[in-house]
């Protein structure tokens, strides 16, 4: 064995061992994958937001040049191919199921998006496929469209299924309670906020490449998942009615997720089912365009919040109405999102002894939405925060002071909110002192008449979040609709030479997992990190596992690989009894070495491994040979990160554009693995996070058309939008897990949207202005300026 | 279709494509270089930055045919063998990637930036990023690995 570098052990920064491929362009992403005698599948989409389908003419395009196959979803329903599922349902208010409509893979005689698939084209090429789709004539009986979410209900009905257009009306907390405590308040702040669509956009567009073999009956799909076995579940037990062993599904390098690739979507069905059909593999690569049409969208709630306050400026109560768009057809966890990923989070970080919230998902003629980095969260998030802001300033109070005196106390934990959750463990004042410090907040009023003096609004703006993440206590999730288990798994191999094959449920999709994973073992086993390798995204050769998203992986992936090692000590333990002739009782494993207890007598690791491989001196009567463990994790509860993030300001009252200054973050992540690869998860967070705040809006117009469809029009952050960040962190380790970490990776994009308006309206507050909706563009900024001045005018 | 020739990473490489191939799918799917990306169909988020005649390309805004008998690097010939480049080092040491999507063209922006201007700045290097996107990073690491990539290759700043 090599010498022990603890330098690779938890809590180093060390580089990512994934780089170098990626660095070189030998990272192998799925449209980088081609198969001989492949076909190029190209899927005609609806150009109207809402029809009936009279007629699909598909003639001309059958015998177009190179075409192979064109197919609707008459040939699909024939074959009884399911479509996507609902992983997650709520019930609503009157007792009645969340109302969810059938979802086919191709349409069945209506249309209910822009961009709704109509027809699957393949050919040799992917110009061909295109050319013919062109050929195929849809005749359409246009319908109203529906895509004013908060009015929906009065629109015409987009399925049959769901009356009003409403998919669930949900509640959580005590609606009894918090009005009696509204009532009883001293004061009321009432806000109404809205959390603006966005599209999460991975730089990778979605893309499938599916073949069968008809030797042995079986599929391979390789896909841009966050969550391989997942999809292989939906696929082979919802779609198609097949074993799981029938279908192989690989998520190789995959380029970004942010929530947009958990959904099983029905190109890769479509795909799938096609590469049978037609009898050779079938490839199907997303443009943006379609990217923007097609992949799930994220947020688009609005919230309208009263907040109650006590005569000492301490919260009575909060009530919370939110009406959210879950577009034409409910997604993998489109319900969830809006409501135990939302409601669930409304306390904060505050003692709120009364909170009731009410949630109504609406369908319309927009793409579903779904998971986008923070999921819910950030929506709990921004309304709060906006609102806490707002009420500090009702109130003539530093919002940093009014927060601090609304704190849950450092010694109320665990502290059980009104909203279900208990918080296990947290220490919010200490991450608020941090992040003031490092933004220098005592000294921002010199700041800001320094500004002043040059022409420009300078403001700064508070958020201080919280989120419940590490995906989940499989009861509690089954016991709130959830449709699957939220464990993670884990096997660790040791190989006869002492090296690990770590095998993982997990999916990395530039998280790092195979650094962070690797330094975890290498840790605990006391090996050096480069002799451990860490497998993902294949369903042949990881072990059934729930994938990546809701920042699950290392509290929980993580966590069921540290049992996993657990295992393997206490197995090897056994084996250095008998070899150092001892009882299992006095071996200690210490760096890399079991020692019997007060002597030299000890065996490297390597040894151990060796010995149960190569068994000749080794207890068979009593132990298996080989050195081999598999974990299933089922976390206890959730873990909460938590932070203060604050955000500096200037804005240019002659343009309205809006200049990120500074900012600070510090986050309470629990204990940290690699803290390089966390402060890049938050960077990468916040600027997601600025983006919703300043720049991204997805657009349909009154007749459902995406206007912001392409990347000329819809607002990307872009490297001289924002500036550098200061990250800092304070540590509560979590008490759920045994490594003691948290989750960090949508914790930037939760805390960031409400941290820079509240700036914003900061810095125009000496103009009088009290709201600033999201995304400020220099637009809306210089409007609400020049609106400021006519007011003061009259 | 027609037979073009261009020079790619040192190596001469003919094939006989359609007269409306883009550079990008003549690397990709004629010569079968994946390691430049496609991630938008307008031109603007920069994974397809080759190097033309030393000048950086948006690989997908020009035909093949434009660049008939061009002398072409791309992310795959950067590295001198198993040494990597200054700049691809820099990603490395201040972890400037994540998925790795718009890595090869970021490094390739970079290195024509660096290359043309040594002792480029911060707000330089933000500037010059412009046209490429990345939605993993924020930047942060992306404008450090540059700074450092620059020293390496002998800015002073």
């Amino acid at each position: 064995m090599n010498e022990v570098t603890k330098i690779d052990g938890i809590g180093s920064s060390v580089r990512r061992t994934e780089d170098k491929k990626f660095l070189t362009g030998k990272g192998k992403y799925t449209d980088d994958i081609n198969r001989p005698g492949q076909v190029q599948a190209y899927f005609l989409r609806s150009d109207v937001a809402h029809a009936k389908i009279k007629k699909i003419d598909i003639k001309n395009a059958q015998s177009a040049p190179g075409v192979i196959g064109v197919f609707t979803g008459d040939d699909i329903a024939a074959d009884k191919v399911g479509g996507p599922i609902c992983g997650w349902v709520v019930p609503c208010r009157d007792g009645s199921a969340t109302k969810e409509p059938p979802h086919p893979l191709l349409a069945q005689g209506k249309v209910r998006f822009v961009g709704d698939a109509i027809a699957v084209v393949l050919a040799e090429t992917a110009e061909q496929a295109k050319s013919g789709a062109e050929l195929i004539d849809v005749d359409y009986e246009e319908l109203s469209p529906v895509v004013d979410f908060e009015n929906a209900g009065d629109g015409a009905q987009i399925h049959d299924e769901v009356p009003n257009n409403c998919y669930f009306d949900w509640e959580l907390g005590d609606e009894k309670a918090t009005a009696d405590a509204l009532s009883g308040a001293k004061k009321i702040v009432k806000l109404r906020v809205r959390n603006n669509r966005l599209v999460p956009n991975a730089m990778e567009p979605r893309s499938a490449l599916a073949e069968f073999d008809n030797l042995d009956d079986s599929y391979t799909l390789h896909t841009t998942s966050q969550n391989p076995h997942l999809t292989r579940l939906v696929l082979a037990a919802f779609m198609f009615a097949i074993p799981e062993s029938k279908l192989r599904v690989i998520a190789p390098d995959v380029g970004g997720g942010f929530g947009s690739k958990i959904y099983v979507y029905i190109e890769e069905a479509v795909c799938v089912w096609a590469s049978k059909k037609v009898g050779r593999p079938v490839k199907w690569t997303a443009d943006r365009t379609q990217a923007f049409l097609t992949d799930c969208h994220g947020r688009d709630h609005v919230n309208d919040v009263q907040l109650g306050l006590d005569e000492n400026n301490k919260i009575v109560g909060l009530r919370v109405d939110t009406v959210c768009n879950l577009g034409a057809y409910l997604s993998a966890f489109s319900v969830v999102v809006p409501t135990y990923l939302h409601g669930t989070l409304l306390s904060g970080q505050y003692d709120i002894p009364a909170i009731y919230t009410n949630v109504k998902g609406m369908a319309t003629n927009t793409v579903n939405v779904d998971a986008y980095r923070g999921a819910g969260r950030p929506e709990a998030t921004y309304l709060l925060e906006r609102t806490m802001e707002a009420a500090a300033r009702e109130v003539g109070m530093d919002p940093a002071e009014f927060r601090r005196i609304n704190f849950i106390p450092k010694d109320a934990f665990p502290y059980q909110t009104q909203v279900a959750l208990q918080y296990d463990i947290g220490d919010y004042e200490p991450h608020l002192d941090k992040a003031m410090e490092m933004i220098d907040y005592s000294n921002f009023e010199t700041r800001r008449a320094e500004a002043a003096k040059r022409g420009m609004y300078r403001g700064i703006g508070i958020s201080s979040y919280i989120e419940a993440c590490g995906l989940a206590p499989s009861a509690v999730v089954g016991a709130l609709g959830g449709r699957v288990g939220q464990w993670e798994s884990a096997s660790v191999r040791v190989n006869p030479t002492g090296t690990i094959s770590v095998f993982t449920g997990s999916h990395s999709h530039g998280q790092g997992h195979a650094t962070t994973f690797a330094q975890i073992v290498a840790d605990k086993l006391g090996i050096p990190m480069e002799n451990v390798e860490v497998v993902h995204g294949d369903t042949d050769k990881t072990p059934f596992g729930m994938g990546s998203y809701g920042s699950r992986s290392l509290a929980s992936g993580g966590s069921a690989i540290s049992k996993a090692v657990d295992k393997i000590i206490n197995k090897s333990k056994k084996i250095a009894a008998h070899l150092l002739e001892a009882s299992e009782d006095d071996i200690d494993f210490k760096d890399g070495k079991f020692v019997v207890g007060g002597t030299d007598k000890e065996k490297a690791f390597g040894e151990i491994a060796l010995a149960a491989y190569v068994p000749h001196n080794y207890p068979l009567e009593t132990l298996e040979p080989g050195l081999e463990e598999n974990a299933f994790y089922d976390p206890t509860n959730f873990v909460y990160p938590s932070g203060t993030h604050i955000a500096e300001v200037e804005v240019d009252p002659a343009t309205g554009v809006v200049q990120v200054v500074d900012w600070a973050a510090c986050d309470d992540f629990g204990n940290l693995v690699n803290p390089m690869i966390v402060e890049g998860q938050v960077h990468g967070g916040i600027a997601q996070g600025i983006g919703q705040a300043l720049l991204e809006d997805a657009h349909y117009d009154e007749n459902g058309q995406l206007l912001t469809a392409s990347y000329m029009d819809y607002c990307m952050p872009r490297a001289d939008d924002l500036p550098s960040f200061k990250v800092g962190y304070t540590t509560t380790p979590s008490t759920v897990n045994d490594l003691g970490v948290k989750g960090c990776g949508e914790a930037g994009a939760i805390a960031s949207p409400p941290a820079l308006i509240n700036a914003v309206i900061d810095a125009l507050s000496p103009l009088g202005v009290t709201d600033m909706s999201m995304p400020a563009t220099p637009q809306k900024v210089w409007k609400a300026i020049q609106d400021s001045q006519s007011v003061a005018a009259e | 279709m027609g037979e073009i020739s261009l020079k790619l990473n040192g190596k001469v490489e003919t094939r006989d494509v359609a007269d409306n191939t883009l550079l990008v799918d003549f690397i990709r799917e004629h010569v079968g270089l994946t390691g430049t990306h496609v991630g938008c169909d307008t031109s603007q988020c920069g994974a397809c930055v080759i190097h033309l005649d030393g000048v950086s390309v948006k690989a997908c805004t020009i035909l093949a045919k434009q660049a008939e008998g061009a002398d072409i690097t791309t992310i795959e010939g950067l590295a001198n063998g198993d040494e990597l480049h200054p700049m691809q080092e820099a990603f490395h040491e201040n972890h400037g990637l994540q998925c790795g999507f718009c890595t090869p063209g970021m490094v390739m922006s970079a290195v024509e930036m660096v290359t043309k201007n040594k002792d480029i700045s911060e707000d330089e290097i933000r500037e010059g990023l412009e046209g490429n996107i990345c939605r993993c990073t924020g930047y942060h690491n992306i404008v450090q690995s540059v700074k450092a990539g620059a020293a390496k290759m002998g800015g002073k700043n």
